[in-house]
């Protein structure tokens, strides 16, 4: 275990004991930071270790939230109808990276913001399930009082971030994490060598993808309503992105850094600025592509911890 | 006689639908950007000509000459003080930072012309004309027309004048232009504006016949994007092919499934086009 990965568990350890310290308002940022944290890790799979310009977030997102709205409407309990979204998401997403990801950048990046499109005119289109644009009414889980509610949703959410992190963990270090390295440094040499490129990619997509549909299956629970232009919001496909971008390309420490930090600005932005918070949204986006690249791993502290760990020397 | 309506309005709409996308095709082929905050330029567009008519009485034809140059030299400025520093990164980098800007504008747009949908009334209307029982109306035949005259400027651009043969010597092989001494800098930012510019008065040529919102931004923006893929990159006839069958695509679909599923129909078929034949229907190297 290196440095870096422990760090990522403390971290996400500290998380934990945010309901000891806050009320609500606390847990709701906090039940919205596991999932960041989960959008995050799982778009740096596919975006970061395979270098692949994902933005099919939101259409697993979206895709997540449905099936579990529908499953429960039809009476399935929550833990139940959010594994079975998890796995769908993790099916359907490696089928289609098999497709899908035979493109290369910007191709692949169109294509997987198609994907976004065509799930969400496709939910829009079968109102007899899904309620099309009038949004899906999704039954109370517990029927308790307002802050255990919260409690339970923030420890889902956060027992979901850890999984997410132990799995992205154990894909670093195994031989699927090697060959989605090689697959980003050089994919021609990768198959030469006799690296079944296909599959690796298909399966990272498929990773990708499962974690942010059950995501999106614990975030229709807990606000009990969606609508296709809500969990299909393109901004779910941008944001773990720029967090990314924000924490460092590649590192679970540095995107899980970057998804606290974008939230907290997004936060500050959003409770000062309501009228004018996706402006600014873009003027960050561009400060931050314009100044900081390679993010904040790449600050002097982080140039340090990487040399003491020894982990990935020079990439770009 | 339903079959040759079909036909009709889809050669009016694919001729739209190739202006809206040659811009946007000329950034990708050339700069290898794919410009998000394009949909949103041609929205701006659309403004400005519901602006120029409502506020000034300047009508749309006199709004197409205000718009190119102003949103050329946006679009030169855009991209020479802020897309050139990350031109070379890879395209996660400039794809977000063109979102970045298009969330800047759009949010703009939303700030001060509101959400409110808009729609440009020409006084006296236009009305239709019908030829052999097929209507149509006249507001979109002077906008296809000019959207045609549009594209057949670029292309003449492109063809005969210096810059013109620059820029495709530039999205041909960068290096060997660099090396007959073509500033390639001042081409990507003049690529840059001309392809603001297209989308400028794209928008004043759907300011006609649309309604305008701030909203309708990433409508244009799929459009362009579906119309490039099937189209393929690189050529102007063959953004027109691909405005074409994406409108034949859409009408076809709309009497058969019901407008509903036409921008899932588009969509769909834009991923298939891209796993079976990625380089569209007339797609090459080189723009004209």
């Amino acid at each position: 275990m290196t440095r870096s990965t422990v760090a990522l568990l403390i971290l996400i350890a500290c998380v934990a004991a945010l309901p000891l310290f806050g009320g609500a308002y606390a847990l709701r940022l906090g039940t919205i930071a596991c999932m960041y944290a989960v959008f995050a890790l799982s778009w740096n799979i596919v975006g970061g270790f395979a270098g692949y310009p994902s933005f099919s977030t939101a259409a697993f997102f979206g895709l997540g939230a449905y099936a579990t709205g529908i499953l429960m409407n039809k009476g399935i309990p929550l833990a139940a109808a959010v594994g079975v979204s998890l796995l769908f998401c993790l099916l359907l997403a490696v089928i289609l990276g098999a497709v899908l990801l035979r493109l290369r950048g910007h191709y692949f990046a169109i294509a997987s913001l198609s994907l976004v499109e065509v799930f969400r005119e496709l939910v829009n289109n079968a109102t007899d399930l899904t309620g099309g644009g009038m949004g899906l009414n999704i039954p109370l889980v517990s029927g308790s009082s307002v802050l255990s509610d919260a409690t339970f949703f923030f420890y889902a959410m956060w027992g979901l971030l850890l999984v997410t992190a132990l799995t992205v963990i154990a894909v670093s270090v195994s031989k699927l994490g090697f060959g989605l390295n090689c697959i980003r440094q050089n994919e021609t040499a990768a198959s030469m060598v006799g690296l079944n490129a296909t599959l690796y990619k298909a399966i990272a997509f498929g990773l990708s993808a499962c974690f942010v549909g059950a995501a999106g299956g614990l975030y229709a629970a807990w606000v009990h309503y969606i609508d296709p232009s809500d969990v299909f919001d393109i901004l779910y496909s941008v944001k773990p992105i720029v967090m990314a971008l924000m924490g460092g390309l590649g590192s679970p420490l540095g995107v899980v850094c970057g998804a606290f930090l974008y939230l907290g600005l997004e936060e500050l932005v959003w409770r000062n600025y309501i009228q004018i918070h996706s402006g600014v949204l873009g003027v960050l986006i561009i400060l931050l592509l314009l100044f900081l690249p390679h993010g904040l791993v790449s600050l002097h502290v982080g140039r340090i911890w990487r040399g003491l760990t020894g982990r990935k020397a020079k990439h770009a | 006689m339903l079959a040759i309506q079909v036909l009709i309005n889809a050669l009016v709409l694919g001729c739209l639908y190739a202006c809206i996308a040659i811009g946007f095709s000329l950034v990708w082929g050339v700069l290898n950007v794919i410009n998000l905050i394009h949909g949103s330029f041609i929205v701006l567009g659309a403004y400005l000509a519901w602006g120029a008519y409502q506020w000034a009485g300047i009508s749309p034809w006199y709004a197409l000459m205000i718009a190119a140059p102003s949103f050329f030299i946006l679009g030169y400025l855009l991209q020479r003080l802020l897309l050139n520093r990350v031109i070379t990164a890879p395209v996660l980098v400039t794809l977000t930072l063109t979102f970045g800007l298009d969330l800047i504008l759009n949010n703009a747009m939303i700030y001060y012309f509101k959400a409110d949908y808009r729609k440009l009334i020409l006084s006296p209307p236009t009305g239709s004309v019908s030829i052999f029982d097929v209507i149509v109306p006249v507001d979109r035949l002077i906008a296809t027309g000019s959207a045609l005259a549009l594209t057949f400027l670029l292309y003449l651009l492109l063809r005969r004048s210096k810059v013109g043969r620059a820029i495709v010597a530039v999205r041909l092989d960068r290096d060997a232009a660099v090396l007959m001494g073509v500033d390639v800098k001042s081409i990507y930012a003049i690529a840059f504006g001309l392809g603001a510019a297209l989308a400028g008065c794209a928008g004043v040529l759907m300011a006609l016949i649309f309604p305008i919102s701030p909203l309708t931004s990433s409508a244009y923006l799929g459009k362009a994007f579906v119309v490039c893929v099937l189209g393929g990159l690189g050529s102007v006839s063959g953004a027109l092919a691909g405005g074409i069958l994406l409108a034949l695509v859409e009408g076809i679909g709309s009497v058969y499934l019901g407008p509903a599923h036409a921008v899932t129909l588009s969509f769909v078929l834009l991923i298939v086009f891209l796993i079976v034949r990625p380089q569209g229907l007339l797609g090459r190297k080189g723009f004209e």
